[in-house]
């Protein structure tokens, strides 16, 4: 299936009213290089900022030298931890109920840590005068394997906590532990392994920065950043900063990407508006490609270990996993404040058995903080990673097909709503036919005669490259969440929107999600326009400005389709409630006797009386006179609390090759079967799934972000923090299963992170196929060359820490 | 440490460089970077700073008719050539082939590697109008995208290939291009 086999087709389709393949809006401007990037705003006067950061991992900041940098002619202010406690600034609330250093005062805890910020005429000079400013460093032993942070006598890194003696953060734990036990004691086949879910970065294209604009006059901070969640955004600087609210307006302009690296609040951006302050003018600060890597929120670093428990015929009855979680030097993973672990405990999968348990222990490293971001889904990446090995071991060790496996135990389409052992409520789902569908477009049992066939003429030549096919399977949860359940820093996690439409029947939806790429201002215009009537061509999507938006949490864990586009369809629903008294009224009919049908109200039985919902907004907005309580002008509003999450699922198979002298894994196929729900856009959700099965091919071969022993990070640039490239991804092949949501307006679930969530397990399972003449049975990601040719060998290494003789 | 008088002695040049098509003279520092003087001096803001190291090809813009990454070479080394970004891909005629082919193939998300994507493939259909998806792949693996896996640029290419009659845009002067056969330093490139 490659494109020069199938001549590529248009894309897009002519559907002008509702779903779907409308070309995006948002590209006119792209395809022109007119994008509004942070880093294309310029401000009469704007000054720039550069941040000094830490060379080592743990240390004590004896001094601080900054005369040379203030003496530099262009410099404007030189701002340091010491400036920053004199406001009161200098520590910050995380988001999970810690603190970070906005500027280090007392110690460094992690290499590329903010020690000083200098604004200067420009963005040169400000680097220049980093060089002038001298530290003088006592160098503490680093804590830099999470395994070793909770040992006798381990560093302690928080000796700002009083009272801290010890690296550790949390426990934590979800379903029952001693029915678990019972079904392990039970079971004829238990299985263990150990799984490292490495350190990974989001690494969007376009690093994150702020320019900050403090009014002196006024008394306004205008902040525009790269931020996933604008709204949340100014509420913790108002709480932070002491800001009146109404005084900050955060705008977040268009992002290079997200992938949840710009949903925290970096010292950067905070620097910005006390240099913007100290300066009376504006502060750009725009971070480079190695401070993105350094400093800004990673993803995973979880240490997994994992028991199954089984039948002897391959019924799943139990699973118990230990995690160890790396949060870095300060616990700032954004995710709501129950969740310690995210949601990680949805780690029971897509089957079906009574009973499971989860310990996770979270410990402070002296690493960059972070831990929920690079699409994870608030950690159902590590949950699906973790049950997908675990799942393709256990048919390994039972001798069978690990498809044949999931399919025995797989939930059945009868079972939804289904309630799992730790707590969740799936709510629908069909996924023998997603598994069913993707093996019919792989071909699978094609592949594995192939896969035979090859094995036995290696086994005949000793030549020849080895052959794996591994499949995965998920079951995502998103759109986070109900109200009662879910916060982030006390922030409930609904969303607003407002539709209003114009006297000419032209509309504007405002949202409080923020997008990324994924192409808001195109799907949210067609859900007002699949519930209006109103062509998306004549609706305006407002967003990314909290002083023309609705609050709301933002654009992260897939939830904008689930929690706004259902807050943009009620909204939307609303509008036709009203549009339709005021139509009754302009056709003097009775409302009851109105149909609707594609923005065209008609009465029953009377096919010529009808008025279109652009004559009713204009009648909305005149001089008709509208029934007793129905206010002018076509408008409404929605919060949307969501009453569960929703479940998106999906059907990952990966054909690897692997050469035997090297090491070196190529992906020949790669077949994806997503069932999000109904599809806004089938164009857009195709492109987000490409998208993240790259991110998995990534996470998989190439991306990790480690450590050496003296807490280096050895990732901080892209030529030492491998992406995937055109030539390491396979043309995608994609198919579709469609299962409403029974709780959403729309039916629609989120797909944002399906396929980052579910590719990377599909690719390891083909990599230990592929490896089993060897008998691999385990092997840590990043499979570079490297790795996957020491396996071979039965001496695969950690690949978290930096490779030394062994 | 830096010795600071040197520093404070900022050195400054004067730089000639044909930008889409118009001279324009600047007074710079030696060490300004293309991609800076584009985005910062001339307010061409399409091409974008990315990674630094030449890795992601944000900042990927045509050196006499090359694709090259502005982020590594310097903007006086540009003193007297041809530089082409991605606000010149559009004429009075309309959009580029190329342009076009990524809007109908939704060849962009976030948007932010568009501009380097599109300058290397008008550059790779320049001197090779029909290639095959391998030869998009190869071309295009020097600039990295993080949102669309690929799949779409590489269609959105094609599309431009099967829409463009075997012609590439007009040069901003109005000389037509070389045909891909005697462009030999492109044939060398590629």
């Amino acid at each position: 299936m490659t494109t020069t086999e199938n001549p590529p087709t248009e894309f897009t389709d002519d559907a002008t009213v509702g779903f779907g393949r409308t070309p995006r809006k948002e590209d006119v401007r792209f395809v022109r290089g007119k994008g509004n990037y942070l880093d294309d705003i310029k401000l009469p006067g704007m000054l720039h900022g550069a941040v000094l950061r830490s060379p080592v991992a743990h240390a004590r900041i004896v001094n601080i030298d900054t005369s040379a940098a203030e003496a530099h002619p262009k410099v404007a202010a030189v701002i340091t931890g010491a400036v920053l406690e004199g406001l009161n600034l200098a520590w910050a609330p995380s988001l999970s109920h810690d603190v970070i250093a906005i500027l280090a005062t007392d110690k460094v805890r992690y290499q590329g840590q903010e020690v000083a910020f200098v604004v200067a005429e420009d963005h040169y000079s400000a680097r220049d005068a980093l060089e002038l400013i001298d530290v003088e460093y006592e160098e503490l032993d680093p804590v830099v394997d999470a395994r070793t942070a909770l040992d006798e006598g381990a560093p302690v890194i928080r000796t700002d906590i009083e009272g801290k003696t010890d690296n550790h953060i949390f426990d934590w734990e979800s379903g029952d532990a001693a029915a678990t036990q019972a079904q392990f004691d039970q079971a004829d086949v238990i299985v263990t392994e150990d799984i490292l879910y490495p350190r990974v970065h989001p690494a969007p294209l376009e690093t994150c920065g702020s320019v900050a604009n403090m009014d002196p006059v006024e008394g306004k901070l205008t902040l525009w950043c790269t931020t996933q969640a604008p709204h949340a955004h100014r509420t913790v600087y108002a709480l932070v900063a002491g800001l009146p609210e109404h005084k900050i307006r955060v705008i977040s302009p268009d992002i290079g990407g997200g992938f949840g690296n710009k949903v925290g609040i970096y010292p950067g951006y905070v620097l910005s508006v006390v240099g913007s302050i100290v300066t009376k003018k504006p502060v750009k600060w725009m971070e480079d490609r190695s401070e993105n890597l350094i400093s800004t929120a990673f993803a995973r670093d979880y240490h997994m270990h994992g028991e199954i428990a089984a039948t002897s015929e391959g019924k799943i009855l139990g699973v118990k996993v230990d995690v160890l979680a790396d949060h870095g030097a300060f616990n700032n993973t954004a995710q709501p404040t129950k969740f310690p672990a995210g949601f990680f405990h949805v780690f029971t999968g897509s089957y079906d058995y009574p009973a499971a348990h989860c310990k996770v222990t979270g410990v402070y490293t002296n690493k960059a903080p972070g831990g929920v971001a690079y699409a994870c889904s608030f950690r159902v990446t590590e949950a699906v990673y973790l049950i997908e090995r675990m799942v393709k071991r256990l048919a390994d060790d039972l001798g069978v097909d690990e498809a044949e496996l999931r399919m025995k135990n797989f939930i059945q389409p009868d079972q939804f709503p289904y309630h799992s052992p730790t707590g969740w409520e799936y709510d629908s789902g069909n996924y023998p036919a997603a598994l069913q569908k993707a093996m019919e477009i792989a071909g699978y049992d094609e592949l594995r005669r192939e896969q035979t066939e090859k094995r036995e003429q290696v086994q005949r030549s000793g030549h020849g490259e080895l052959m794996g096919i591994g499949v995965s399977f998920f079951t995502e949860t998103v759109g986070a969440g109900p109200r009662k359940h879910m916060d982030i820093l006390g922030l409930g996690m609904a969303d607003g929107c407002e539709v209003r439409v114009h006297p000419t029947g032209k509309a504007v939806v405002r949202l409080s999600v923020q997008t990324q790429g994924q192409g808001h201002e195109t799907t949210f215009a067609q859900i007002v326009s699949q519930v209006t009537g109103i062509p998306t061509a004549d609706i305006d999507v407002v967003h990314g400005d909290t002083d023309n938006t609705p609050f709301g949490l933002g654009t992260y864990g897939s939830r904008s389709t689930p929690v706004s586009g259902a807050a943009a369809a009620v909204a939307s629903r609303r509008v036709v409630d009203k549009a339709k008294i005021i139509a009754a009224t302009m056709m003097e009919a009775n409302p009851d006797d109105l149909e609707f049908d594609t923005g065209v109200f008609t009465v029953k039985g009377s096919p010529d009386k009808s008025v279109t919902i652009q004559e009713v907004a204009l009648g909305a907005h005149g001089s008709l006179e509208l029934p007793e309580g129905v206010e002018g002008q076509l408008d409404a509003q929605c919060v949307y609390d969501p009453p569960n999450l929703t479940y998106p699922f999906g059907a990952y198979i990966c054909v690897v090759d692997i050469d035997r002298g090297t090491g070196e894994v190529k992906v020949r196929r790669f077949i994806a079967v997503d069932d999000c729900g109904p599809r806004i856009n089938p164009m857009i959700v195709e492109g987000q799934v490409h998208g993240g099965l790259a991110d998995g091919v990534g996470m998989a071969l190439m991306e990790v972000i480690a450590f050496d022993p003296g807490g280096n990070c050895l990732g901080t640039s892209f030529m030492d923090y491998l992406l995937p490239t055109s030539m390491e991804c396979p043309s995608w092949e994609t198919g579709e299963t469609v299962t409403p949501s029974p709780h959403h307006p729309l039916g629609v679930k989120g797909v944002g992170e399906s396929a980052t969530v579910g590719s990377p397990p599909a690719v390891i399972n083909a990599i230990v196929d592929a490896l089993a003449p060897f008998d691999v049975k385990d092997i840590d990601m990043p499979c570079t060359p490297a790795q996957v040719w020491r396996a071979m060998q039965g001496r695969s290494f950690r690949t978290d820490l930096a490779i030394t003789d062994d | 440490m830096t010795d600071i008088s040197e520093m404070l002695e900022t050195p400054t040049m004067e730089v000639t460089v044909n930008v889409n098509g118009t001279d324009v003279t600047k007074t710079i520092e030696p060490r300004l970077l293309l991609v800076h003087f584009l985005r910062d001096h001339l307010d061409l803001t399409g091409t974008h700073w990315g990674c630094d190291t030449s890795n992601c090809g944000a900042c990927v813009v045509w050196v006499d008719k090359q694709p090259v990454k502005s982020c590594t070479m310097l903007a006086a080394m540009a003193g007297g050539h041809e530089v082409r970004t991605v606000e010149d891909l559009e004429t009075d005629d309309g959009l580029d082939p190329v342009q076009e082919g990524f809007m109908k193939c939704h060849g962009l998300q976030c948007g932010f590697c568009t501009p380097g994507m599109m300058m290397t493939g008008r550059a790779l259909l320049d001197a090779n109008p029909d290639p095959s998806e391998a030869e998009i792949r190869e071309a295009i693996s020097g600039n990295l995208c993080r949102c669309t896996g690929y799949e779409n640029i590489i269609r959105s290419i094609r599309w431009a290939a099967e829409h463009s009659n075997g012609h590439g845009t007009e040069f901003p002067s109005g000389n037509s291009r070389r045909s891909p056969a005697s462009d030999e330093r492109s044939e060398e490139r590629l």
